[in-house]
């Protein structure tokens, strides 16, 4: 549940309640109110037609509540000794509603001439049914009225007060580290939304930061050991050419070389990894798949013609907006993987639309295991010169390019996807 | 034939040097920004081998002064493998040819005969081994002058291998020399056999009087027979 629902929710409880309770005080003080004002009006009535009474003595006996709303008639003192005036709500037919209506009389005893006299006056009053109807009726509204403010506000004035908020959520929802994004925050006066925002940008800068470290480091590693590489593969290239050295010496050196290579292998591998993702191949241009296809297969037709594979190509002309020397790594690194994993003697077929490109080859081995041959350092069955990392790169430069690379194994043939979307 | 090179690496400058004047060229080294600018004040050299990220300075501002000097040096430039920006810069500026480091000696020997061959024969460029005759202009190959069919590997194998006649030739310099940089994620350069051994079998059915011999199982030299 969203905050601001929440609390709606919550609002539209505590209103309801205290609604309710001040409809029930604010009936209870009307009423009081309005008694006490009538009450006072019947006082004054009262005493006007008594002082009106003791100047005109017919008035005296006027037992019948006729248009004036008011009788007396004498009494007889001794029936109403101690009696004090009493209000009184009552009914009385109305004729203009033909219906019984509330009044509400006051009733006293006055003496005039050692006469007792009682008199009753009486004055309409308003319906308390219908004013409980209408006080209900108009707290309903109120309430209702209270409510869908609120609901206003939250749409349109609260809704543009927690945007920064939501713009920021939105961002963080789709920010990749490795694209070294930034993010835009808007303008805010809430002290709270700048927090987070501050605390957020601190994150992000320090997580950045480390991530950024870490990318340098291995290019630096990898950069940094290339010299030491080269200088030791040299001198052993030049001890070489020493025609002194016995055979079994010569197969010695003839394994540190190999090693020595292999590791510049490897670390050509990891600093071309960490050059991709350190995004350090910006230039962009229309490259022609097919003809770059065509080339690498040309290349490695040696290496596919050692092994007695037949490289079967079928293709539609497709140009896409790449970096051209990723490009050809991508597709060399996915033909050469079916070249070496291959089944000699095999075929591997290769088929490019403007869709997607396909590769697939036969091979010994059963389906590989999905997700982790594209990662660094897998290596498919015991081959021991494999960097490992060759189809980790292909998938970093897929990624690069926002292709997706994928692999599937259906009735002994690997097959690799690259679908260009 | 004298050549400069300008490596601050003190190992790697110890390798170039002896590799170089094994060839048989006059080698002249400056460690450094200021030492180079005073050789090339001083000397003409046939070939300079110019590293660009230098202590004290960038190599690209001293292509630019030799340039800028009208001297006939040929200039090689040598920078990290993965600084593309060098590589263009220094063709742009006039460089003549481009060496990633780190490099394979073969390469190192290949790179500096070619562009001396460019300087010294403009155009016309031939090499000779006895009978065998590589005319590089046309990427030809004569033995006992009549010409011989190479493919465009066999062709790039052979004249590898001679530009680094008597000296081993390692089957990865060899493959990324022929097949390019990418090659080397290969597996195994067991392919380059038979490229070897068509080429081997062309030299011999002319009688060539080169041989190509496999050394240590490492590589390969070319030599007299």
């Amino acid at each position: 549940m969203k905050l601001l629902n929440y609390t709606t929710t919550y609002f539209a409880g505590i209103l309801l309640v205290l609604i309710s309770v001040w409809a029930i005080v604010f009936y209870y003080a009307m009423f009081e109110e309005i008694y006490d004002s009538i009450d006072d009006g019947l006082d004054n009535r009262k005493m006007v037609l008594i002082a009106l009474a003791n100047k005109d003595l017919p008035l005296m006996d006027k037992p019948q509540l006729d248009e004036y709303l008011y009788t007396i008639e004498p009494v007889d003192y001794n029936n109403y000794r101690g009696f004090r005036d009493i209000y009184k709500d009552t009914l009385m037919y109305m004729v203009n509603e033909e219906e019984f209506e509330p009044v509400r009389m006051l009733k006293s005893i006055f003496k005039k001439n050692n006469d007792f006299y009682k008199i009753t006056v009486v004055t309409s009053m308003i319906e308390e049914d219908d004013q409980i109807r209408n006080l209900l009726k108009y707290t309903i509204l109120l309430y209702l009225a209270l409510i869908i403010s609120i609901l206003l506000l939250n749409k349109f004035f609260l809704r543009k007060v927690w945007k920064p908020f939501y713009k920021l959520i939105d961002q963080l929802k789709v920010y990749r580290l490795e694209r070294n994004e930034t993010i835009r925050y808007r303008e805010t006066n809430i002290e709270e939304f700048a927090l987070l925002n501050e605390s957020i940008e601190k994150l992000l800068q320090k997580t950045r930061q480390s991530y950024s470290d870490q990318k340098q480091f291995i290019e630096n590693a990898s950069h940094e050991l290339q010299t030491p590489l080269a200088i030791a593969i040299n001198k052993l290239e030049l001890l070489f050419e020493d025609d002194t050295l016995t055979d079994s010496q010569a197969k010695q050196l003839q394994h540190v070389l190999e090693n020595l290579e292999r590791l510049t292998r490897l670390n050509r591998s990891l600093l071309l990894i960490s050059k991709i993702e350190n995004d350090q191949f910006p230039l962009r241009e229309e490259v022609d798949l097919q003809r770059v296809i065509e080339k690498i297969i040309s290349d490695y037709s040696d290496m596919a013609a050692h092994k007695n594979m037949n490289i079967g190509f079928v293709a539609e002309r497709t140009v896409k907006t790449i970096n051209p020397d990723l490009t050809y790594i991508l597709f060399s690194n996915l033909i050469k993987n079916a070249i070496s994993h291959g089944k000699s003697g095999s075929t591997i077929s290769l088929r490019l639309t403007d869709y997607e490109f396909l590769i697939s080859n036969n091979s010994t081995m059963g389906p590989l295991q999905d997700k982790a041959i594209f990662e660094r350092f897998q290596k498919m069955g015991a081959n021991t010169t494999s960097t490992g990392l060759g189809l980790s790169i292909a998938k970093s430069i897929a990624e690069q390019f926002g292709f997706t690379l994928k692999y599937h194994f259906e009735n002994g043939l690997h097959t690799f996807t690259l679908r260009f979307i | 034939m004298k050549i400069l090179i300008v490596e601050d690496e003190p190992q790697m400058l110890e390798n170039m040097v002896k590799n170089l004047e094994a060839e048989g060229y006059v080698v002249e080294s400056a460690t450094n920004f200021a030492q180079a600018l005073n050789r090339i004040g001083v000397y003409e050299y046939d070939c300079i081998l110019l590293d660009i990220n230098l202590p004290d300075g960038n190599g690209l501002e001293l292509l630019k002064i030799i340039k800028k000097k009208g001297l006939g040096d040929g200039v090689i430039i040598v920078s990290a493998r993965d600084s593309l920006d060098d590589k263009l810069q220094g063709l742009d500026l006039g460089a003549d040819d481009y060496l990633p480091k780190p490099f394979h000696i073969a390469e190192l020997r290949a790179r500096v005969k070619a562009v001396l061959r460019r300087r010294n024969f403009e155009g016309q460029e031939e090499l000779r081994y006895g009978n065998v005759a590589i005319n590089i202009s046309n990427r030809t190959l004569f033995i006992d002058k009549e010409e011989v069919e190479l493919n465009r590997k066999e062709y790039d194998v052979l004249l590898y291998l001679a530009s680094n006649k008597d000296r081993l030739v390692s089957k990865t310099a060899l493959a990324e020399h022929v097949w390019g940089d990418n090659i080397d994620q290969a597996d195994s350069f067991d392919f380059i056999y038979s490229q070897i051994k068509n080429l081997r079998k062309k030299l011999d059915s002319h009688k060539a009087e080169i041989e190509i011999k496999a050394v240590y199982g490492i590589g390969y030299k070319l030599q007299n027979k």
